[in-house]
């Protein structure tokens, strides 16, 4: 292949990366624009951060420190949107698209094309959502959950508010579509859908659920834009409406997307457990049907989150029980990755630390989330402190750390480099205590009657919110340290990294080199024992 | 496409349009949730949601024996500028008779309103079984600058009600229907709601 005619026809048929920003604005290659998600939700982790800083510095102490409360609800509503659909979501998303080609062997996404406009929307949809904060009236501050009426009082925010959930949802739906036409389609021959790796497989499940429920919040939100400017009357009761109606369309989106942002979490403690236990996955089938049994009882427990809007008995006891039972087969999971570390040879890696921290911390989540499914017990802690504990502790010791942990797992691959592992451990402590100083003490400020979404409190709840504040600001200056190390590691100052990584992992991603080439797995691999599942 | 182990069961086009139909699907079916909540709530009566229109099968028989406290709930929206509330503060009724309560209500502004009273029954177990025969919140209220009106309601409560509720409520909450239409004007003035006693937002 070294005559002219050959090097022009390679020349025309570069496959490195277009130069500049082109690469970026034209991306189509999944490595690029998963690179893109990744970095941007770190952006947009930081800023959701810095609001729960600004928050936690107003609760330090009893009383009106620094902020009005109206500020003050538009920093909780804000932290929320914006770590929900700019950092949770999309990360898991940046993962997708690096992972699952390379883990089913695939030369790209399905959808290149739609790929860009999924990514680039969501820059769009959070200057939008961000510029809210300047507007006349301020950023909307009535909960990410953007009951009526009290969100129909935003001021100019509101139709931007609206645009933007939708410009999220539309994303979402494009990602989720991409991702299952990729899996369906574009496995290596003989990868069966249950040889699949289980990080491909809860993205697939994830993936049915955006497209389920983001239709749906697409949906509700219409409705909200109409009854403001259309005079509509679906959520106003003097039109014949029922604010309580929302509650139940927005829960109806609102569960499975709980479910949307742990999955994959899960998909990825799967990967590093096995990996850092030297043990293939104890019952990778039965996993998969937990993962999607989960998916199906989260469509019918929503309205647990409405106990207290009056709900007959026997609706308080469906929703109670059917909650309960998402507890097996979750059950099933923690006990599977238990089972997996059983008399395994373990190290004690920076990816196999949060998946550790992962799996004890987002346990305790479950659990107080067990205590809040007993609709009597729930009356009592409805809308307090427990609640802001329990959701904090399976997001962040549990979609953050799974999304951490995936990041240290697989950053080798992508840089070609090991990060620092001693500063990634210290990231990893530095990460857990501060994590459980915040959030700990909010059970215990719960259960004494504090309430949520509130900026001054009585002087009883005093210590442990200080306490609280103190841990928040800790979580969030150890995330810089995690900024050093992919920096580090992304400057190639590491280790080089083999083309295996770690000691004998599973799957097709490590039979790639390291850094992973712009172009893989053109011409479909051949699955082996080593690289096949199940 | 370039799997082989496989059939290619469908093209990936096909595929992405049939995903996308189901996401649009979803999209209708979040609308189709209105309907379906509210004809769940009319059969079941969940949420206190009683009949929107006059009841036609009156013939019952007054059970005298039984006695049931009815208590009258009176709440004015909070851009709804109307005084608001119940000839008397409870009443005693038999099941199977027929009675009437009034309810006066005052145009606080020198403008023309309509008002919309909107009716709730706790608990909610006796919303099916409370039967109103004629209500002036089956329809709009319009009020001239100033006006006060006395406002009956009839109603039955059926003898089939369960023998453990002693107790009806039966609330109104009076709502502004100009709030639908000229909304901006309304939240121009929310000193309405400011300064009226006993009134607040039905947010929950």
């Amino acid at each position: 292949m070294s005559s002219a005619v050959a090097d022009a026809h390679a020349d025309h048929d570069d496959h490195g990366p277009v130069k500049g920003w082109r690469r970026w604005l034209y991306a189509t290659n999944h490595k690029d624009i998963g690179t893109m998600y990744l970095i941007f939700s770190l952006v947009m982790f930081f800023a959701g951060g810095s609001m729960a800083l600004i928050i936690r510095t107003e609760l330090f102490s009893p009383g009106l420190q620094f902020v009005i409360p109206s500020f003050f609800n538009q920093m909780t509503t804000m932290h929320a949107l914006i770590m929900v659909f700019g950092a949770v979501m999309p990360a898991f998303v940046g993962l997708a698209n690096w992972m699952i080609p390379m883990m089913i062997g695939a030369p790209d996404m399905a959808l290149p094309r739609m790929n860009n406009w999924s990514f680039w929307i969501l820059p769009v949809a959070f200057s939008i959502l961000g510029s809210t904060l300047f507007m006349s009236g301020g950023a909307p501050a009535s909960g990410w959950t953007m009951y009526p009426p009290l969100v129909l009082q935003t001021g100019d925010a509101f139709p931007f508010l609206i645009f933007s959930v939708h410009l999220m949802g539309l994303s979402s739906i494009m990602g989720a579509i991409n991702v299952i036409v990729t899996i369906i389609n574009m496995r290596a021959p003989d990868m069966t859908l249950l040889k699949m790796p289980m990080f491909v497989w809860t993205w697939l499940i994830t993936a049915y659920l955006l497209l389920a429920v983001m239709p749906v919040l697409a949906g509700a939100v219409t409705m909200l834009l109409t009854d403001q400017f259309f005079g509509t009357s679906f959520f106003l009761a003097a039109g014949g409406g029922d604010p309580v109606m929302f509650q139940h369309i927005f829960w109806f989106f609102g569960h499975p997307e709980v479910y949307i942002m742990i999955l994959p979490a899960f998909g990825v403690v799967s990967e590093i457990i096995p990996t850092f236990s030297r043990k293939p996955l104890f019952g990778h089938d039965s996993m998969v049907y937990a993962a999607s049994s989960i998916a199906f009882l989260s469509f019918i427990v929503w309205a647990h989150h409405m106990f207290t809007v009056g709900m007959p008995l026997t609706g308080q006891m469906f929703f109670m029980f059917a909650t309960m039972l998402i507890a097996v087969p979750t059950g099933v999971k923690v006990f599977n990755w238990t089972a997996t570390m059983w008399k395994g040879a373990m190290t004690f890696e920076t990816p196999m630390l949060f998946s550790l921290g992962f799996l004890f911390l987002f346990t305790i989540g479950g659990f107080s989330g067990l205590m809040l499914a007993i609709a009597p017990a729930d009356i009592q802690y409805h809308d307090s402190y427990f609640v802001v504990a329990h959701f904090h502790y399976v997001l962040v010791p549990g979609s953050i750390f799974g999304l951490m942990a995936a990041v240290y797992y697989w950053m080798p691959k992508w840089t070609g480099h090991y990060y620092n592992e001693s500063l990634g451990k210290l990231h990893f402590w530095l990460s857990t205590i501060f994590v459980n100083v915040t959030f700990f003490p909010m059970h215990f400020l719960g259960l004494a009657g504090m309430p949520r979404r509130i900026p001054d409190y009585s002087t009883q709840f005093a210590d442990f919110n200080s306490i609280a504040s103190v841990g928040a600001i800790g979580f969030g200056l150890s995330q810089l340290l995690f900024v050093y190390v992919v920096i580090q590691c992304v400057r190639k100052k590491g280790t080089v990294a083999s083309q295996e990584v770690w000691d004998s992992p599973r799957g097709l991603e490590w039979t790639v080199p390291s850094p992973a080439p712009y172009h893989t797995f053109e011409t479909p691999p051949r699955i082996s024992s080593d690289t096949s599942f199940s | 496409m370039q799997k082989s182990g496989q059939p290619e069961p469908i093209s990936t086009k096909a595929l992405s349009f049939r995903l996308l139909a189901l996401a649009v699907a979803m999209f209708g079916f979040g609308f189709l949730l209105v309907p379906i909540y509210d004809a769940f709530c009319e059969v079941t009566g969940f949420g206190g949601k009683t009949a929107n229109s006059a009841a036609v099968d009156v013939v019952e028989m007054v059970d005298q024996d039984r006695e049931l406290k009815l208590e009258f709930v009176t709440t004015v929206n909070q851009y709804a500028p109307w005084e608001f509330h119940s000839s008397v503060d409870s009443m005693t009724v038999h099941p199977g008779g027929i009675y009437e309560a009034t309810f006066i209500a005052r145009n606080l502004t020198d403008k023309h309103k309509i008002a919309q009273a909107v009716p709730s029954v706790a608990p909610q177990q006796a919303a099916s079984f409370f039967k109103k025969l004629e209500c002036f919140c089956f329809t709009t209220q319009e009020f001239l600058p100033g006006e006060e009106k006395e406002m009956p309601v009839r109603f039955i409560v059926d003898s089939d009600l369960p023998d453990y509720i002693d107790t009806i409520t039966l609330s109104y909450t009076f709502f502004d229907t100009a709030r639908l239409t000229d909304e901006s004007a309304e939240m121009a003035h929310p000193e309405h709601s400011a300064s009226k006693t006993g009134s607040h937002n039905v947010t929950r």
